[in-house]
């Protein structure tokens, strides 16, 4: 810890910092931050720096405001966007209470504390995911918004404007040490994807906030606003965050098993099983707004059927085709969350269910044969095949019951949760949306 | 600093003197195969070799220190005037000599000279490798001049690497020496944070880290390896 902190402090004496923007995240994966001048980030890094936590969306009790930011040295790292005659450097923070115990509502702290149950059991848990996003031309929410690609609104070659900036934000991770698996251009108009390397979930949470910024800023410096909505334009496929898991027992994927025909072991089946058993559970959290319904809807590639398939892209948990020699990224893909989660409580949900299902043996259910959209509500049923919840609403109202969300998220974020979405819920129902306006202003 | 090897033991005593003046630790060996087997675990510093006593014992440890992997620098060698002669034919043995009767201050300048050169010992401030410069004193580190910008564990990773250039160590060797246990991150964290810093070495210098087929990774190629 102490060489951690010397590193810190020397390389913001030697390379001359300005700045340092203490990162952290609030329960529904908003980037907070504030930044201190090198001056007082001794004693940040020695006793944390108070501020006031009521401000906060889900950070605080009202009668208990005030908490510590205390950075993780671990997670220095320059800004490669700020000039260099003024470099600013980030750090994640974690929360604690004045007393020095873990702040309840520091979502780092829920998923370190599901991490340390893998780790009880002897389970590393990594996670890949897939953000895909949007490049619009503005962030106005009175008209629909415009894509970048559709032509009318850069003249110039528009399609270059979107790649080369995807190119610059890759280029821009990759400097910060984030190696991105591939990016594309995704199915719908503007839409983009980057796909990263796995790594331990908490680097990958904090990686998936450092990434969700860059893309961002990158646009913002072009005029241009980047947005992981889940479903911001109807009619074409929404922004989802699938995500590739894996547990390692030490240097062994412990998914693997050589005798299993397809290659499974009876960890990853266990695994599985729990993620789908309890997918209804989670789903408040994987998919935490109004907007995330709308893209869990037949007729895309977003999953609505609870099931897991090899080679089925309609399935909730698909299990990639591993090559005889790449046995060690053996792996389950979770395709429900979407890119606006937060990455830390999605990841923390994700693992508890599968930790569940090993924990308790759960048996894994047939595998799902045919394309999920096509049956009838009677085929699905005679299948047992339920469905993810249809709204906010439903998601919020199995959360509730859910002991095994309860326990991983903690009582303060659990109940500040449920409260925060059905008061989200409760704003929707009173909003008189277009389609009804087209529809029953005529008729009725 | 780890300990300089010195030869035979008992070690001469003014000599050994001349070494604890000028701050070095040391420890003496009695038998060339000691080299290996009483290693400290960062490796010698050096070597100190006394060949007027058993020139035989002297030179085939000069010889075993110089042709293994990862060849042991910087070595002096102090002979007496009549074994002059025998330096021939065995100059990559050693990378400097003096001759006996030597002073004190003479053997302390000459090894100071000596670490100087190699970059090491007590005025190692520097790991230089090909176009990669890390500077210990001040934690940065540089690729063909321009900085890097390294969190700590991407440089306690190369720092470890780069110190010992064509050694090649299991993932789990790496783990235990570079984060200890307190972490999350398993034994893939290594693979993990070697691709971060490639990404950041850039392609061009990627290659300083090697991977080793089913074993682990290795810094710089190996002096003996095809």
């Amino acid at each position: 810890m102490r060489s951690q902190q010397e590193y810190v402090l020397r390389t913001v004496e030697e390379r001359n910092i300005r700045f340092v923007q203490l990162w952290f995240t609030d329960v529904l994966g908003t980037a907070k931050t504030f930044s201190i001048t090198p001056a007082e980030l001794e004693n940040a890094l020695e006793e944390g720096m108070t501020f006031d936590g009521s401000a906060i969306d889900g950070f605080s009790r009202v009668q208990e405001s005030d908490v510590l930011a205390r950075p993780d040295p671990k997670t220095f790292q320059l800004l490669p966007w700020h000039p260099d005659d003024i470099p600013v450097a980030r750090v994640f923070c974690d929360l604690f209470n004045l007393d020095g115990s873990p702040f309840e509502g520091c979502p780092r702290h829920t998923l370190r504390r599901t991490l340390d149950r893998a780790r009880d059991q002897g389970f590393t848990f990594y996670a890949a995911p897939e953000i895909e996003y949007f490049y619009f031309a503005d962030a106005d929410p009175s008209h629909t918004p415009v894509t970048l690609d559709s032509g009318s609104y850069f003249e110039l070659t528009a399609s270059d404007v979107a790649s080369d900036l995807r190119t610059r934000t890759v280029l821009t991770l990759e400097e910060m040490g984030i190696p991105v698996e591939h990016a594309q251009h995704e199915d719908s108009p503007s839409q983009h994807e980057i796909d990263l390397r796995y790594t331990d979930a908490l680097t990958m949470a904090d990686t998936v906030m450092t990434v969700r910024l860059v893309v961002k800023e990158m646009a913002q410096r072009r005029g241009i606003h980047a947005s992981f909505m889940p479903k911001p334009l109807a009619g074409v496929q929404g922004s989802g965050m699938h995500t590739h898991l894996s547990l390692f027992e030490g240097d062994t994927n412990a998914f693997y098993d050589a005798e299993d025909p397809d290659g499974l072991s009876p960890v990853a089946k266990r695994f599985m099983a729990g993620l789908l058993r309890h997918a209804h559970e989670i789903t408040a959290v994987t998919n935490q707004w109004v907007n995330s319904y709308k893209r869990l809807v037949s007729g895309y590639e977003a999953p609505i059927h609870v099931s897991w398939a090899r080679n089925n892209r309609s399935a909730l948990a698909r299990v990639p085709f591993v090559k005889r020699n790449k046995i060690e990224s053996t792996r389950v893909e979770y395709r429900a969350p979407d890119s606006a989660c937060n990455p830390y409580l999605a990841f923390a949900v994700i693992l508890a269910a599968g930790l569940k299902g090993i924990e308790e043996g759960y048996e894994l259910p047939r595998e799902a044969a045919a394309n999920l959209f096509a049956m009838t509500p009677e085929e699905l049923a005679a299948e047992q095949i339920r469905s993810l919840p249809g709204s906010l609403n439903e998601a919020v109202a199995d959360m509730e019951n859910s002991e095994l969300m309860a326990e991983t998220l903690g009582e303060h974020v659990f109940e500040w949760f449920i409260r925060n979405k059905r008061a989200e819920w409760a704003s929707y129902k009173t909003h008189i949306s277009q389609f009804e306006l087209d529809r029953y202003l005529p008729l009725l | 600093m780890e300990s300089l090897l010195c030869f035979p033991d008992p070690f001469p005593a003014e000599v050994g003197l001349a070494l604890e003046r000028a701050g070095y630790p040391w420890k003496a060996l009695d038998r060339a195969e000691h080299a290996q087997t009483d290693e400290p675990e960062d490796g010698w510093s050096g070597a100190v070799v006394c060949a007027d006593d058993d020139a035989a014992g002297a030179f085939a440890l000069c010889r075993l220190v110089r042709t293994r992997e990862v060849p042991l620098r910087p070595l002096l060698l102090i002979v007496a005037s009549h074994q002059i002669v025998d330096l021939q034919l065995r100059e990559d043995h050693f990378d400097d000599f003096c001759v006996l009767p030597a002073t004190p201050d003479e053997i302390a300048a000459r090894l100071a000279h000596l670490f100087w050169r190699t970059g090491r010992g007590l005025q190692a401030e520097l790991i230089e490798h090909g176009p990669l410069v890390l500077n210990l004193e001040t934690y940065q580190a540089a690729v063909a001049g321009r900085v890097l910008d390294l969190t700590f564990m991407e440089y306690e990773l190369l720092r470890f690497l780069a110190a010992r250039p064509g050694k090649v160590f299991t993932r789990e060797t790496l783990l235990s020496r570079v984060w200890g246990y307190e972490y999350y991150g398993g034994a893939r964290t290594v693979d993990v944070h070697v691709r971060r810093l490639r990404a950041k070495l850039t392609e061009e210098h990627a290659h300083l880290i090697e991977t080793v087929r089913s074993v682990g990774y290795r810094f710089g190629h190996g002096t003996w390896a095809p």
